[in-house]
C-alpha cells in the first residue's frame, strides 16, 4: 500500500553563476568606503605589522590610512613633483618612495622629513622597494636602469643598465636578499643577483610589463602586461607555466592573498579577478566604477583597497563573523543525551525494533492529502511563500488541475484575495517555466471573476496589469521569433557543407539556441 | 499429451484474477481465488503460490467451499461445468457437466447435494436466471447435473446481484433497480423497486448486494455510492431501509463480518471503508489500495478479509484494517504503452503497472519483484481527469541507465518529461538522475540506447524521435566540479530533422555506428560519430511502422515492416532493396543473441509468427493462428541455460513472450503440458540450494559441537553417514514447513536419524568390526529411509484430515525398532 505521495514543486538549478566556497568568501565584504585622493593612485602598500596602516601614492603626496579610518594619520608632502612607489619595510618602520625628478625618499614612518635622499637616477623614479636583509633599496627608473642603494650611507652600490626601456616593477625575493627582479617596457623580466654584475635570468613576458610578483618561496614569479598574466618556473630557467588572458584591458597590478592559495590581478577594465594558484581558474570577480591601477590586499584578507585612475581609493572591509552563540543562552541538553545509544552496535541474537519514520508534510500536502482544494490553495497564496518561492504556489495550481478541482479551487474568493492572485499570476506569468499552468489559472480568474468586473476598482487595475503583462510578452516573442529568422538566413549563407545536410545543419542551429532556453 | 518437439503456445502470466471472489480456507489459512482458467491456493502465511488446479475449458466464474467438507472446493466455469476439488491435494474429485455456461455458483449449508448457479435463460439474450442444480450422487468422475429447477428469474450476471440470507432462508438478487426478495419456506417474493428518477444527478442502480449473516438485513450498494440497508421485507410495503454514503462512485462491492457488526465496502476510489453498526457516523478507511476494488471476501474467523483489485491484484488485509500482503502477478495496466522491455539486469519483464510506475515482472516466478514510481504524483482515482501516465521506457546495455518518458493525456499540450535513472548498487534500486522538461515539442515516439557492451557507459547516447519532426540526441555531461552533487547529467547534443516529416522509430545498429531513424515513409540512416546523413531508403506506398537492424552475420541488412503491409529489407552495404514480402506485419522483433527476427502478422482475426533471418526471405518457422486475439507485443528474453532444441533453433538462447490485446501474457513452449504445470513449490522443495533457516543453522551447531567433542578425545570416530545422506533429515529440512506433519510426529524419525549405532567405536580398536557393522547400519539406514518416507507420505494425508493418526504397521515396526535401540548415549550428554 502506497503512502500519500507529496505535491513534486518543479526545481529548477539557478541559471548563471554558481555559488562556490570562493563567492561566498570574497561576497564577504562590506560596501566600500570611498576615499578621493588628488590624482590617479599608483600604488598601495600594507605596512607588514599591525595595526597594518596602508601608504597611498598618489600625485606628490604620500598619504597614510589607519585600518578604519578614512582621513589620512599622516601624510609626506615634500616632493615637488609627483611620487611614485612607496613602499613600507620588513619591520614596518621605514618607508621609501620615488619621484619624477628621478630622486628617492627614505622616510621614518614617525618622523616627517626624509632620513635618506639617494640621488642616481636621470629620469623619474617608479620601482623603489627594500631588498629582504633590510639594508638596501633597489630602483628602477625611466632612464632604463635599475640600481642598488646602502641605507646607511645612502650610496649606490651597483647599477646595472640592462633593459632597454623604462623599468616600471619589481620585487624582492623574500627568500634570499640578494636577489630582486624588474619589469620593463622592454617586454623583459629580468632576475639580478646583487652579487654578480649582471641580469641572471631574462623572461620575456612579450608585452610592456606592468607589474611583476614573486610567490613567497621564491620559486614561481608572475608577471603581468598587455592583457596577460604569465606565472613563470623560476627554478627552471624561466619556463612558462601558464598564461592567463581573462582582461580586456592591460592588466596593471598584481596582489596575492595572505595565503598564497589566490591570485588578484587588477586591470584598466574597471576588473579584479581572483583566480586558484592550484587550477589558475577564476573563481571570482569583482567590479568597479573606473580603471583600476593599483591594488593591495591586507593581511588575513581583512581590506581589499583598490586605487583608480581618476583617483578614487576603494576600500572594503571584511564583514565580521557572525556569532550566534551569545543569543542561545538556554541551556541545551548535554551533548551526551543525543549520542546516548546510538553508537551502540546490535549484535548478532538482538532483535531490532526500528521506529516508524514521521514523515512531515508541509501545510498544503495535508490539504491536499484530505482534498481540501480551496484551502490548499489559501495556504500557498500566503505572500513569503508567494514572493520567495513561487514554484510550490504553482506546483500545487497545477495539482489541482490535474486533479480538477483548480476552478472551484479559484472560485468565491473576496477582493483582497482576488487581488492577490491576480498580482501573482500578472507577475509570473511571463517566466516561461510557469506559463503553461498561469496561462489556465488567469484563463479561470477571468471566467470566474467576470460578471464582477467594474465592480472594484482595485481588481479591474489588477487585470489591465495583466493584460499589459501579457500584450508586452507577446510582442518580446515577436521580435525574438523576428531575430531567429535572421539567425536563420545567416546560418544558412554561412553552411558550407552538401546539400543534404544543410537542412538538417539549419535546423540544428535554431533549435539548439530554443532547445537552452528550454533546458532548466 | 502433445507429441514432444511440437511447439505450444502457453499463457504464462497475467491472467484476469478477478473472475470471481476469492475465499479463504476454514482455517484461514489458504486462500483461493480464480486466476483465468485456473483456480489457485495460496498460502497466507508464506506468502507462496501452492498449487494449481487446471482442469477446467474456459474462465472460472465462482468458487465456493463445500459446506459439508471444508477441504472441497466446487468451482464452476463458463464451459459448462462443476468441478469438485480437493484442494489441498490439487485432485478434481467430480465433475458435473450441466450443459450450459455457468455464470455464478452458491453453496447453502441447509441445501444437501445441491448448488446454486447463474446461467443465461433459455431462447432470450441477456436474461438470466438462478437454478439450483441436484449433484447426483453416483460413482466415477464424470457425472451429469441436468436436473435444474428455477429459483428466480430475470437476475443480474454477476456474481455480486444475489446473496443468501441468513442460514440460507432467503435469496436476494438485484437488478438496475429491482431488488427482489425470495422466501424458500413460505414460497414468497417481494419485489422493491426504487425510483428511476435520477435525483440530484444519483444513478439508484444497484451495483452489489450482501445479507447481513445474523440478521434479516440487506445491504445493497448503488451506482451513486450510496449503500442501502433493507429491513422489514418481509412486508411488502412496510419495508424501511437507511443509508449510507461516501463514495463519491460506484459501490463495487460489500462484506459483512461474521457477526455483522461491521461492514466493508470498497470501490472505485480504492479505498476500503469500514462501518461500524450500520452507523454513518463510525467509520474507518484504509486509502491508497493502489487501484479500484472489484471484490472483497472475508475469512470465516473474521480476522482476514482480502480485496481484488481490477488490475490483477489482490490484497490481504487485517481485522484492524491493516495492510497485511498482497498477492501480485503480472499487474494489469490500462494500456502497455512501454512495450515489452527486458531488463539486462533481472531479465524481468519490464512494462507499465499501477498507473505512473514500471513494473519488473520476473518471468521465473509469476510474481512482480518490484514497481518503481516513474511519475511520482498521487494518482486520483477519478473519471475525467488528465493523468500523466509513463509512454516509453528504455534500458541501457548493461542495466545501469533507465530512461523514462511520461506524458500527460491531453492532446494538444503533452506535459512531457524525459526522466533517467542511474541504477543504485546500494539501495539495490534506480535512482532518478536528469529529469527533462518538455524534451520535445510534441509526443514522442520511440527511444533508444546506443548498446554498447565493450565501450563501457562513458560513450552512453540516447536517441529520442517525437512528432515535431525531429530526432534528438541526449549525451552524458561531467560535471568537472567537485563540489557539485551528482557527476553525470545528461544534455541534448544533436537535433535532426528530415523534410519536416515526423519521425516515428529509430534503432542503433548493432556496433553502434550507424543510427536508423524513419520518417513517416522513409528510413534515414546517419552516421553516429558525425551525425552526418548517410543514405536513406524508401518503400512506397505506407509509413515505416517498425524498424531493426540485423544482428551478429546478417548485421548488413535492416528490416522495415510499413503499415500498407510490406515488410522490406535493405541491404546497407549496397543501400539496395534486398528482398520484401508482402505481410501486415504488427510486431517485428529482433532476438538480440541471435540473427533472428520474429514478425508477428495480423489478418483478420488471427495472429501468425513468423521467424526469419534476414539473409534469406523464407522464414524459419512459421506458425499459423497463434492465437485468436491480437498480439500487441513481443520479447525475447534470454534464457539462463541454452535449451537442447534441436529442432528450433531459434529458440535455444532466448525464449519469445507476446502479449495480447487483454494483457495476457503468452510464450512458445516445447515442453509438454505435465512438465510446465508441476507447481514451482514442489520443485522447490527438492532443491538443494535453499536458504539456512533457524533449523538447519541450529542442527549445524550441534553438528559442530560433536565434531568438537570427538576431536578433544583425540579419537577417530568413524562417521556414520547416515545422518548427512539420510533423506528424512533432508526431507525434514527442505520441505515447507506449512506441509510437515506435527513435530511431535516427526521426533521419532529425527532422533532416529541422529543416532550412533552402538557398534560406532573407534577405529583403532576394531577396525574389522567397523567394516561389517557399518555395513549393516547402512543397510538398516536403507530401509529405515523407506519408512521414513513413507511416514511422511502419510503424514500430509493425516494434517489434512482431522488428525487422527493411526500407526501404520511399518510405523509400529520403526517404533519397535526404536526401543530395542541403545540409548546409553543420551546421559553421555
Amino acid at each position: 500500500m502506497a503512502a500519500y505521495k507529496p505535491v513534486v514543486v518543479q526545481a529548477c538549478p539557478k541559471l548563471g553563476e554558481k555559488i562556490t566556497q570562493d563567492t561566498l568568501y570574497w561576497r564577504g565584504y562590506k560596501t566600500p568606503v570611498q576615499i578621493k585622493e588628488f590624482g590617479a593612485i599608483n600604488k598601495i602598500d600594507f605596512s607588514p605589522v599591525p595595526p597594518y596602516n596602508y601608504a597611498v601614492t598618489a600625485s606628490s603626496r604620500i598619504h597614510i590610512y589607519g585600518r578604519y579610518s578614512q582621513e589620512p594619520i599622516k601624510t609626506f608632502s615634500r616632493f615637488r613633483d609627483a611620487a611614485y612607489c612607496a613602499t613600507y619595510r620588513d619591520d614596518g618602520r621605514l618607508l621609501v618612495a620615488g619621484s619624477e625628478g628621478g630622486g628617492i625618499c627614505l622616510f621614518d614612518v614617525s618622523g616627517k622629513a626624509p632620513l635618506r635622499q639617494f640621488e642616481g637616477h636621470t629620469k623619474p623614479v617608479h620601482l623603489v622597494g627594500f631588498l629582504s636583509d633590510k639594508y638596501r633599496i633597489f630602483s628602477g627608473g625611466d632612464d632604463y636602469s635599475s640600481n642598488l642603494w646602502d641605507i646607511a650611507s645612502a650610496t649606490e652600490i651597483i647599477s646595472y643598465s640592462e633593459h632597454t626601456d623604462y623599468v616600471r616593477c619589481g620585487c624582492a625575493s623574500k627568500v634570499n636578499a640578494d636577489v630582486f627582479i624588474t619589469g620593463s617596457y622592454d617586454h623583459t623580466v629580468k632576475l639580478f643577483d646583487a652579487r654578480t654584475k649582471s641580469s641572471v635570468m631574462t623572461i620575456e613576458h612579450g608585452h610592456p610589463v606592468e607589474s611583476v610578483l614573486l610567490f613567497p618561496s621564491g620559486g614561481l614569479l608572475v608577471s603581468a602586461g598587455g592583457r596577460y598574466v604569465k606565472v613563470w618556473d623560476v627554478l627552471k630557467g624561466g619556463q612558462l607555466l601558464v598564461s592567463l588572458k581573462n582582461h580586456h584591458k592591460t592588466v596593471t597590478c598584481l596582489c596575492l592573498n595572505s595565503s598564497g592559495q589566490r591570485l588578484l590581478s587588477g586591470s584598466l577594465d574597471r576588473h579584479v579577478k581572483i583566480y586558484s594558484t592550484t587550477s589558475y581558474k577564476v573563481v571570482h570577480s569583482f567590479n568597479y566604477a573606473t580603471s583600476i591601477l593599483s591594488l593591495a590586499l591586507s593581511p588575513e584578507d581583512e581590506t581589499i583597497v583598490v586605487g583608480m585612475t581618476n583617483g578614487v581609493l576603494n576600500v572594503k572591509h571584511r564583514k565580521p563573523e557572525e556569532k550566534n552563540e551569545n543569543s542561545q543562552k538556554k541551556r541545551q541538553p548535554a551533548y551526551r543525551t543525543y549520542v546516548k545509544g546510538r553508537t551502540y552496535m546490535p549484535k548478532q541474537e538482538d532483535f531490532c525494533v526500528s521506529k516508524p519514520v514521521k514523515r512531515v508534510l508541509r501545510k498544503y500536502d495535508k490539504l491536499l492529502r484530505s482534498f481540501q482544494s480551496s484551502k490548499a490553495l489559501d495556504a500557498v497564496m500566503e505572500p513569503p511563500i508567494m514572493l520567495h518561492t513561487p514554484e510550490v504556489t504553482v506546483a500545487v495550481m497545477q495539482e489541482l488541475h490535474r486533479r480538477g478541482t483548480l476552478r472551484s479551487a479559484l472560485a468565491g474568493r473576496d477582493e483582497k484575495q482576488v487581488n492577490l492572485l491576480l498580482t501573482f499570476v500578472a507577475r509570473r506569468v511571463i517566466e516561461p517555466r510557469f506559463t503553461p499552468v498561469l496561462v489556465t489559472v488567469a484563463d479561470m480568474i477571468t471566467d470566474i471573476y467576470q460578471p464582477v468586473v467594474g465592480q472594484s476598482e482595485i481588481v479591474d487595475k489588477q487585470f489591465l496589469k495583466l493584460q499589459q503583462a501579457i500584450g508586452k510578452e507577446i510582442d518580446y516573442q515577436e521580435e525574438l521569433l523576428e531575430v531567429l529568422g535572421m539567425m536563420d538566413t545567416l546560418f544558412a549563407t554561412f553552411t558550407k557543407k552538401k546539400d543534404t545536410c544543410l537542412e538538417e545543419n539549419k535546423n540544428n542551429g535554431v533549435t539548439e539556441i530554443i532547445e537552452t532556453n528550454r533546458k532548466y | 499429451m502433445v507429441a514432444p518437439g511440437s511447439l505450444r503456445v502457453v499463457r504464462c502470466g497475467g491472467s484476469a484474477l478477478r473472475g470471481a471472489r476469492a475465499v479463504f480456507s476454514a482455517d484461514s489459512k489458504y486462500l483461493l481465488y480464480v486466476s483465468g482458467d485456473f483456480v489457485k491456493v495460496y498460502s497466507v502465511n508464506t506468502e507462496e503460490t501452492l498449487r494449481l488446479m487446471g482442469g477446467h475449458a474456459d474462465l472460472v466464474t465462482g468458487i465456493q467451499l463445500n459446506p459439508q467438507n471444508h477441504m472441497q472446493l466446487y468451482s464452476c466455469s463458463l464451459d459448462g461445468t462443476i468441478k469438485l476439488w480437493d484442494f489441498m491435494d490439487g485432485i478434481p474429485i467430480k465433475t458435473f457437466t450441466v450443459g450450459t455456461k455457468l455464470l455464478a455458483l452458491y453453496t447453502l449449508a441447509s441445501a444437501e447435494d445441491s448448488v446454486f448457479v447463474v446461467i443465461p435463460k433459455k431462447g432470450e439474450r441477456d436474461t438470466f436466471q438462478l437454478v439450483s442444480v441436484e449433484l447426483t450422487k453416483g460413482v466415477g468422475q464424470d457425472l451429469e447435473g441436468k436436473e435444474l429447477s428455477v429459483v428466480l428469474d430475470d437476475v443480474g450476471a454477476s456474481m455480486k446481484h444475489i446473496a443468501f440470507g441468513r442460514e440460507g432462508a432467503y435469496v436476494v438478487s438485484v437488478k438496475d433497480v429491482n431488488l427482489q426478495v425470495y422466501f424458500f419456506k413460505r414460497k414468497l417474493l417481494n419485489r422493491f423497486s426504487l425510483s428511476t428518477v435520477k435525483t440530484k444527478g444519483g444513478d439508484n442502480r444497484f451495483s452489489c448486494v450482501v445479507c447481513h449473516p445474523k440478521e434479516d438485513c440487506i445491504a445493497t450498494g448503488h451506482a451513486d455510492g450510496k449503500i442501502r440497508l433493507w429491513r422489514n421485507f418481509h412486508h411488502k410495503k412496510e419495508y424501511t431501509y437507511s443509508t449510507l454514503h461516501w463514495h463519491h462512485d460506484i459501490v463495487m462491492d460489500l462484506a459483512f463480518s461474521m457477526e455483522g457488526t461491521r461492514l466493508l465496502s470498497g470501490g472505485v476510489e480504492s479505498v476500503l471503508v469500514q462501518w461500524h453498526n450500520e452507523s454513518s457516523c463510525q467509520k474507518d478507511f484504509l486509502p491508497r489500495l493502489g487501484s479500484p476494488i472489484e471484490y472483497i471476501s472475508m475469512s470465516s474467523d473474521g480476522i482476514l478479509c482480502c480485496t481484488l483489485h481490477t488490475d490483477n491484484r489482490i490484497s490481504i488485509i487485517n481485522s484492524n484494517l491493516r495492510f497485511s500482503r498482497s498477492i501480485q502477478g503480472l499487474i494489469k495496466s490500462r494500456d502497455v504503452k512501454t512495450g515489452l522491455v527486458v531488463d539486462p539486469r533481472t531479465k524481468a519483464l519490464v512494462l507499465n503497472g499501477e498507473p505512473g510506475h514500471l513494473q519488473f515482472y520476473s518471468l521465473q516466478s509469476d510474481q512482480q519483484l518490484f514497481s518503481l514510481d516513474i511519475v511520482q504524483r498521487q494518482y486520483i482515482h477519478q473519471a475525467g481527469l488528465k493523468q500523466s501516465d509513463l509512454v516509453k521506457v528504455a534500458f541501457s546495455a548493461r542495466g545501469t541507465w533507465l530512461a523514462t518518458v511520461e506524458e500527460s493525456e491531453e492532446v494538444t499540450d503533452p506535459e512531457l518529461q524525459l526522466k533517467l535513472w542511474l541504477y543504485n548498487e546500494e539501495i539495490q534500486s534506480f535512482e532518478l538522475n536528469t529529469r527533462i522538461n518538455t524534451p520535445h515539442d510534441n509526443h514522442i515516439t520511440d527511444m533508444c540506447f546506443r548498446d554498447m557492451d565493450e565501450l563501457g557507459d562513458d560513450s552512453l547516447i540516447l536517441v529520442t524521435t517525437g512528432r515535431d519532426c525531429v530526432f534528438k540526441v541526449w549525451v552524458m555531461v561531467e560535471d568537472t566540479d567537485p563540489e557539485a552533487q551528482q557527476s553525470v547529467s545528461w544534455s541534448c547534443d544533436f537535433v535532426g530533422s528530415y523534410h519536416n516529416y515526423q519521425a516515428t522509430n529509430c534503432c542503433f545498429s548493432e556496433d553502434g555506428s550507424l543510427l536508423a531513424v524513419s520518417f513517416e515513409e522513409t528510413v534515414t540512416v546517419w552516421d553516429s560519430l558525425t551525425w552526418d546523413l548517410k543514405c536513406t531508403f524508401c518503400h512506397p506506398p505506407g509509413n515505416i511502422r517498425n524498424i531493426c537492424f540485423g544482428r551478429l552475420t546478417c548485421s548488413k541488412y535492416l528490416i522495415g515492416a510499413t503499415d500498407y503491409g510490406f515488410l522490406c529489407c535493405w541491404n546497407l552495404l549496397t543501400c539496395a532493396l534486398e528482398w520484401s514480402a508482402h505481410l501486415n506485419v504488427v510486431v517485428l522483433q529482433p532476438d538480440p543473441l541471435s540473427e533472428h527476427i520474429a514478425a508477428v502478422s495480423w489478418l483478420s482475426k488471427e495472429s501468425s509468427l513468423f521467424v526469419f533471418k534476414p539473409n534469406e526471405p523464407r522464414p524459419v518457422y512459421i506458425q499459423r493462428n497463434l492465437c485468436k486475439e491480437k498480439i500487441r507485443l513481443a520479447a525475447f528474453v534470454p534464457r539462463d541455460e541454452p535449451e537442447n532444441t534441436e529442432k528450433y533453433l531459434w529458440l535455444r538462447k532466448s525464449q519469445l513472450f507476446f502479449l495480447t490485446d487483454t494483457q495476457e501474457l503468452m510464450t512458445l513452449s516445447t515442453k509438454s503440458l505435465e512438465e510446465r504445470l508441476t507447481p514451482s513449490s514442489k520443485q522447490l522443495a527438492v532443491e538443494e540450494s535453499l536458504p539456512v533457516t533457524p533449523f538447519s543453522l541450529l542442527l549445524g551447531k550441534h553438528r559442530h559441537q560433536q565434531a568438537q567433542e570427538d576431536t578433544d578425545l583425540g579419537k577417530l570416530i568413524v562417521h556414520n553417514k547416515q545422518e548427512q545422506a539420510s533423506p528424512a533429515v533432508k526431507e525434514l529440512l527442505h520441505t515447507p514447513a506449512h506441509v510437515l506433519p506435527s513435530a511431535s510426529f516427526l521426533c521419532t524419525i529425527f532422533i532416529n536419524s541422529l543416532l550412533i549405532s552402538k557398534e560406532n567405536k573407534s577405529a583403532e580398536e576394531v577396525a574389522d568390526e567397523v567394516e561389517m557393522e557399518s555395513e549393516k547400519a547402512e543397510d538398516d539406514s536403507d530401509e529405515e529411509d523407506v519408512t521414513a518416507m513413507e511416514q511422511e507420505d502419510t503424514g500430509h494425508m493425516e494434517l489434512l484430515g482431522e488428525m487422527t493418526c493411526k500407526l501404520s504397521k511399518s510405523q509400529e515396526k520403526e517404533l519397535r525398532k526404536i526401543r530395542k535401540m541403545d540409548y546409553s548415549w543420551l546421559s553421555a550428554l
